[in-house]
């Protein structure tokens, strides 16, 4: 009598899916022609897309390359199409494109920064792709900052050795002292070891090796400095230095210090607070009132310091982010197999936070290296301030379309790498649920 | 719910306990702000003792076990383990978690590292131990736990009742000498839960001192030597298992027993 009885006799064998829902066919129903409306979204959409391909395509490729100036170009292309509109004039970019890449630096000394260049895709290498590049290599990355700079800015070898023979004191002064004082007395002491070398005796030294062995390249000024180098040089350092220093903030925020906590918190909100414009003219103008007189603190290096510290303060945000969506377990996990604090972040903690902050600290890290161009503002010749530069140059007056069409695509094609690689190191890192 | 697992038989005779104080917590107490979560608790845990604490929730027996490797602070009281006080001195905080393992409720596995990796992070990093021999070892403990075969996977590709027996070996590899257990089996469904509670059967079996929250009722019968039970941050009744279920004292405890096994 019931209906709810029911025994299967026979199980039923796998089926293909109806054709009509399936390859080329099927895409195409379900995602461009679904509805009537759908179909008609799509028409239109198609259509927009092609109206503007069909200005833009002629305007990029139908275009002058060589020509002395914009009046020249003009007459090129009434020549040659019987009209200046919808013509591109790149012969501006093959012109002054060395001066936009590279500013004033030397041109006999290009090499220099286009062997610094490959050091930091070589450098980078390690870090980036870990597993697929030599393990030596992590030596170059180590030496990285200290012969980038020593590359661009050039002088005697032994600045930045002396740099580095700083960073070793630290380095060699905790691994020994800690098993005598215990671990922070010998950080502590390590560091003021350190400053005091660079503060104090680095200098005389150098000196004295310089006159005993004069090793060294040519000079080049800061002023010197400018076109896209320079936002690569800026953005380079900001993201490189950001990072670490974020990490400390949003430790230092999540910390049961007292003071620890008020100073990264007082940090961040400060500087969070607060343009970067803002931040820039302090670099540029006030620093020189604070400082004492004669000393002569370079602007790239005081512009380097405001735009990390910028960029470190949005770090920690993302970064505490990261922190706070771990479940607490991860931690008692750590804590019950008797890790200590710094082991805990290193191993447990910071691998899975900064996994979940990997598309914040990208957005991070483009935002800040686009923000380089504003270093225009305060009188430096990035490769914004060069295309002023260039329309100030009676040749080239009234060029605007072309130089920030070349401006853009320089950006866009670092910053799309930057965000396809983020997007490489999710899938690496995803470790979640996959079955 | 007594009957959950069985078909083991354990030899209890072999379950020796020793006279040597494993544990010694004397008069602690315990504050979340204004609430009293613990109140002069007294305890003592000879090596080698399996010890279930039972109770409802919101007793604090949780917050007492995890009190014992300072994954809680305790404001008043003393607690001594393995014959070293603990006080707010990190070294000794360290050294006796790295002595008391550690299970809990939802594993906190490391998702990012492999089930090997698990296994050996602690004793490689804490213990120092050479990467091969620390390989070595947790291989040992997984093949105990019965999942060596899943070595190389990441916990999120497991089952939850594997998961937990590698959080199991995970605190293994460390060789404690104490083992805690914050209800290993609550978020476990229920034919996972025999597979944990066999090995820690096995675990009792080869001595280890043992302090389990559970809800497991067999399990206290079967392998306690003591049950304890809590309420309000205290400890009401203690005693051996039989004692316990079959002729309970206090009247709190018989309501809990006839909630929890009446039906």
């Amino acid at each position: 009598m019931s209906d709810t009885s029911y025994v299967r006799t026979e199980m039923l064998e796998q089926r293909e899916p109806p054709a009509s829902t399936v390859g080329v066919i099927g895409w195409a129903r379900a995602n461009l022609f679904s509805s009537a409306l759908n179909s008609v979204l799509t028409l239109v959409a198609l259509g927009f897309v092609a109206y503007i391909l069909s200005a833009l395509i002629p305007w990029t490729f139908q275009s002058v390359w060589n020509a002395e100036s914009l009046s020249e170009c003009r007459e090129i292309m009434i020549a040659t199409w019987g009209s200046t509109h919808g013509h591109a004039c790149w012969a501006v970019i093959n012109d002054r494109w060395l001066q936009m890449l590279y500013g004033f630096y030397p041109s006999h000394l290009y090499w220099r920064v286009n062997l610094a260049l490959v050091l930091t895709l070589a450098a980078l290498a390690p870090v980036l792709f870990s597993e697929k590049s030599p393990r030596q290599m992590i030596y170059l990355t180590l030496a990285y900052p200290f012969i980038m700079p020593w590359l661009m800015w050039g002088g005697s070898i032994w600045n930045p050795i002396s740099a580095a023979v700083g960073f070793a004191i630290v380095f060699f002064g905790t691994r020994h002292l800690t098993a005598m004082t215990g671990s922070l007395i010998a950080i502590i002491a390590s560091v003021i070891a350190a400053l005091l070398w660079w503060m104090a005796i680095s200098a005389p030294v150098v000196a004295g090796l310089s006159s005993v062995i004069p090793i060294g390249i040519e000079t080049v000024q800061s002023r010197e400095f400018g076109g896209f180098m320079l936002a690569l040089l800026l953005g380079i350092v900001a993201i490189g230095v950001s990072l670490p220093i974020g990490i400390l903030l949003a430790l230092g925020r999540q910390s049961d210090l007292m003071i620890v906590k008020a100073i990264c918190v007082g940090f961040i909100e400060f500087i969070r607070g607060v343009p970067l414009i803002t931040l820039l003219f302090v670099a540029s103008l006030l620093l020189n009132v604070f400082l004492p007189p004669g000393t002569n603190f370079d602007i790239i290096l005081r512009v380097m310091i405001m735009m990390t510290l910028f960029s470190a303060a949005y770090m920690a945000e993302v970064i505490r982010g990261g922190l706070a969506a771990l479940p607490k377990g991860q931690y008692e996990g750590a804590d019950s197999l008797g890790l200590n604090y710094w082991q805990a972040q290193r191993l447990i903690i910071m691998p899975q936070a900064l996994k979940i902050s990997i598309p914040g600290i990208v957005s991070t890290f483009i935002g800040i290296f686009k923000d380089t161009t504003l270093v225009s503002i305060i009188g430096l010749l990035d490769v914004i301030g060069f295309s002023t530069a260039i329309r100030a140059d009676a040749n080239w007056n009234g060029i605007y379309w072309e130089l920030f069409a070349f401006i853009a695509v320089l950006f866009f094609v670092v910053c799309f790498s930057m965000s396809r690689y983020s997007m490489y190191l999710e899938r690496k890192l995803q470790t979640g649920h996959k079955r | 719910m007594s009957d959950l697992i069985s078909d083991r038989n354990i030899d209890r005779s072999k379950l020796q306990v020793s006279d040597e104080v494993a544990i010694q917590i004397t008069n602690m107490n315990k504050w979340y702000g204004q609430f009293h979560v613990l109140r002069d608790i007294n305890l003592t845990v000879n090596r080698g003792e399996r010890i279930v604490i039972a109770g409802p929730s919101g007793s604090g027996k949780s917050t007492m076990i995890r009190c014992i490797n300072r994954l809680e602070e305790h404001q008043q009281g003393q607690i001594i383990v393995d014959g070293t006080e603990l006080t707010s001195d990190l070294k000794n905080i360290d050294k006796i978690r790295s002595e008391v393992g550690m299970c809990f409720q939802h594993f906190n596995l490391f998702p990012h590292l492999t089930i090997l990796e698990n296994c050996t992070l602690a004793p490689i990093w804490v213990r120092k131990t050479p990467k091969k021999e620390a390989i070595e070892t947790a291989m040992h403990f997984l093949e105990k736990v019965k999942i060596p075969d899943q070595a190389h996977k990441y916990p999120g590709q497991l089952s939850g009742g594997q998961q937990q027996r590698v959080a199991i070996a995970r605190s293994l590899c460390m060789k404690p000498r104490i083992m805690l257990f914050d209800e290993p089996t609550s978020a476990l469904d229920p034919e996972m839960i025999k597979e944990v509670l066999d090995t820690m059967i096995e675990l009792a079996e080869e001595g280890m001192t043992m302090l389990c929250v559970t809800h497991e009722m067999g399990f206290a019968r079967q392998v306690a030597n003591r049950v304890i039970f809590m309420a309000d941050g205290q400890i009401v009744e203690q005693n051996e298992p039989e004692e316990f279920f079959n002729n309970p004292k206090s009247e709190r405890t018989q309501q809990f027993l006839s909630q929890i096994l009446g039906h």
